[in-house]
């Protein structure tokens, strides 16, 4: 494989030491040690919260779960980078992103637990409900995108994907209508080097960040396990979004150093000698490298972090395991916005089917 | 900025150049085609948040030009002409709906519909559900559809069956100018999605137009009463059906027929109705009959009214064929002959 790209973009080195780079640098000169130190905090909860989920998938608790173990400095760097108004179109996997947002931790596994389609209302926090379908939200978020410019708003859209979706016709469409239209979107890949059992060799010949300038999109190739490097981007894209200069595409070279899900087995596929690799540019050590240089981090502080963590772990646990069924009839309810005479006969047929076995016996759970 | 490619700049589109419009205030005699496009300005006067998007819709007014004039009223901003990729037709519509706009996207031909087939029912059709009502997808699709021009491959289908098999969608289909202007307007105001398909080889069939919305687009309408057989039809069809009911008199046969209009839902009630009236049933589609909407308007009708039947109901359809050269589409089309056919084996004359 040709490497025709620049190296990723690195503020900061595998031992945790700032590296000037005089394009990036104004992007993050605000980040003392107290805001490094929030952005560390986000990533060791959503690492814990991603941990208890996946144990909650193990016990039963959870249908599945996406992990996002390795890839916590590309979703908390972006999703910090962005305005409240902004708009998040994600995939499946951007459960730190949702948390940054504000979703509720119990909200974020709801829809793994199987109790609704969508974990959250996407108009309280800004962040759509993560596709399933891939690559299907980028078209989604350049659609909000020419909606922001119609209504003479600054707002950008910010669409999350993978390597994987790069192959999808919907993200290449998405790029030729943001670019014809100029559109105020983000497209972020997270590059986490797998598609299930495909390596991203087999999604591009070259680096992913290439792609981009063909359709018109500036792009920026940065190191995704560098919170720095990603906010930097993410505020570069943003910024240029806002003052009418178009669509920016990231590639954030990431790695995913889980399954693809709890489903999922990657030591069929996967040379452990290269996730030994990866380990050791684990993000949160990075940035921890970077805070005890700077002397933020004392037993105080680790101490508190991970209490703040064990709390998210704790309440997710919680808000799971108590998680009440929906009500059976609710199976009807919203496929609709106006009244639909065909599915209300089914409604009150089914209604009168379970209350045939009369009030002793629950509904919905057969003869 | 070095690691920052930029790419050379793209030209800005076109946006008003006309006075601004005037909307259909008196009956008038129009085609179908630009009953719609009546219909489309009316919308897009009634609410600011209606954009059009489709390919060609611009200077060209579409293929067809049922969007003839609206660029040079409303601007670039309302009518995007697009670059040609259905998917993204759709998927862009789904993220204008998400911030609270009426997108009416342009289809250009029936079998082109298909590569934005996952937008429509993994996205547009789920969204309302998947947000238990959170966000609502008032998203309008036209789609011209049908047979009968002598047109090449993919220029002639019918896809409706893949649409009302699809919870979360609304499906009509109109026949008449009145309608196109009455049931695009509605499909518009709906809250919910609308697949809105248009009898394309009726295109340029007048029709008097009045500016009011009529029947509800949920309702079937009986177009012709009869007493014996009932005879439901849908777009470009029902005129044949009328023709049919005409010739059928001759015969001594009296046939109702049924102008469905909504083919998701289905009208049962009014289909009931006529069914437990006359005792019999002929359901006539273009499309192929497995799968199709006949079918199961059929067995919805035998569940409900079985103790009425005469007779067995029958379809009268396309065939089972990838829709044929023009040559033979005269064979593949239900026509006035064939559907009398269908009348004659209900009637236990065949």
């Amino acid at each position: 494989m040709i490497d025709s790209s620049p190296q990723p973009v690195q503020l900061l080195s595998l031992d945790g030491e700032r590296m000037p780079r005089p394009d990036f640098d104004p992007w993050v000169a605000d980040l003392d040690g107290p805001a490094l130190l929030a952005l560390y905090r986000d990533m060791v909860v959503v690492r814990r919260i991603d941990t208890e989920a996946t144990a909650l998938q193990r016990q039963g608790e959870l249908g599945l779960w996406p992990p996002l173990l390795g890839q916590e400095a590309a979703q908390v760097g972006s999703a910090r980078a962005l305005r409240d108004d902004d708009f998040v179109f994600p995939s499946y996997r951007e459960n730190a992103v949702a948390y940054c947002r504000g979703v509720e931790v119990t909200d974020i596994v709801k829809v793994w637990r199987g109790n609704a389609q969508s974990g959250w209302d996407p108009y309280t926090v800004n962040v759509a409900t993560p596709a399933i379908i891939i690559g299907a939200q980028t078209l989604h978020a350049t659609g909000w995108a020419l909606g922001a410019v119609r209504d003479e708003v600054d707002s950008v859209a910010i669409t999350y994907f993978g390597d994987g979706a790069t192959s999808q016709g919907d993200v290449h469409e998405a790029m030729v209508f943001a670019a014809s239209f100029q559109a105020p979107v983000v497209f972020f890949c997270q590059n986490n080097h797998w598609a299930i059992s495909e390596p991203v060799g087999v999604q591009a010949h070259r680096n992913i960040a290439d792609r981009a300038p063909g359709f018109g999109i500036p792009s920026l190739r940065i190191d995704g396990n560098d919170v720095l490097a990603v906010m930097a981007a993410t505020r570069i894209a943003l910024d240029r979004a806002r003052t009418g200069g178009g669509p920016t595409f990231i590639e954030a070279v990431t790695y995913r150093m889980g399954p693809h899900t709890t489903a999922d087995d990657p030591t069929r596929y996967r040379d452990p000698a290269e996730l030994a690799e990866w380990k050791t540019r684990d993000p949160l050590l990075r940035l921890h490298r970077l805070l005890t240089r700077l002397g933020e981090i004392t037993p105080e502080v680790e101490a508190a972090t991970q209490a703040q963590a064990d709390a998210a772990a704790a309440e997710l646990r919680a808000g799971c395991i108590g998680m009440p069924d929906p009500e059976p009839l609710s199976v009807f309810d919203h496929v609709y916005a106006t009244p639909n005479a065909t599915l209300e006969r089914q409604r009150t047929d089914y209604a009168g089917y379970l209350t045939s076995f009369g009030s002793s016996d629950q509904p919905g759970e057969g003869r | 900025m070095t690691t920052l490619m930029t790419p050379a700049t793209v030209s800005t589109v076109p946006g008003l150049t006309a006075p601004p419009p005037t909307p259909l205030s008196e009956t008038k005699t129009l085609t179908v085609a630009k009953a719609i496009n009546e219909g489309l300005r009316q919308a897009m006067l009634d609410d600011p948040k209606v954009v059009l998007l489709g390919e060609d819709i611009g200077a060209l007014g579409g293929v067809f030009r049922v969007t003839t004039d609206l660029l040079a009223q409303f601007g670039a901003r309302r009518v995007i002409d697009t670059p040609l990729a259905e998917s993204a037709i759709i998927g862009t519509a789904v993220g204008l709906a998400y911030r609270g706009y009426r997108p009416v996207c342009e289809i250009q031909f029936d079998g082109f519909i298909f590569p934005g087939f996952d937008q429509i029912v993994s996205q547009v059709a789920k969204f309302h559900y998947r947000t238990q009502g959170a966000v609502r997808m008032p998203i309008t699709i036209r789609v011209p559809f049908g047979g009968g021009i002598g047109a090449a491959e993919h220029h002639s289908e019918s896809p409706e069956a893949y649409f009302t098999h699809t919870s979360g969608l609304r499906v009509i289909a109109v026949s008449n100018a009145q309608d196109a202007y009455s049931l695009i307007r509605q499909a518009i105001a709906s809250d919910d999605p609308v697949l809105y398909f248009e009898p394309k080889r009726r295109y340029h069939v007048k029709g008097e137009v009045a500016p009011e919305l009529g029947a509800s687009m949920e309702r079937a309408v009986i177009v012709s009463p009869g007493t014996d057989v009932t005879l439901l039809s849908y777009g470009a069809l029902v005129s044949t059906a009328r023709d049919a009911a005409l010739a059928a008199a001759d015969e001594g046969i009296s046939i109702e027929v049924i102008d469905l209009r909504s083919l998701s839902p289905v009208d049962y009630a009014a289909v009931e109705a006529s069914v437990r009236k006359t005792g019999r049933l002929v359901v006539t589609h273009e499309a192929a009959a497995s799968g199709g909407l006949g079918g199961e308007i059929i067995a919805t009708i035998t569940e409900r009214c079985f103790s009425y039947l005469e007779s067995a109901p029958v379809r009268v359809t396309g065939f089972d064929v990838p829709y044929p050269p023009a040559k033979l589409e005269s064979h593949h089309l239900p026509d006035l002959d064939r559907i009398l056919d269908g009348v004659d084996r209900v009637m236990g004359r065949r």
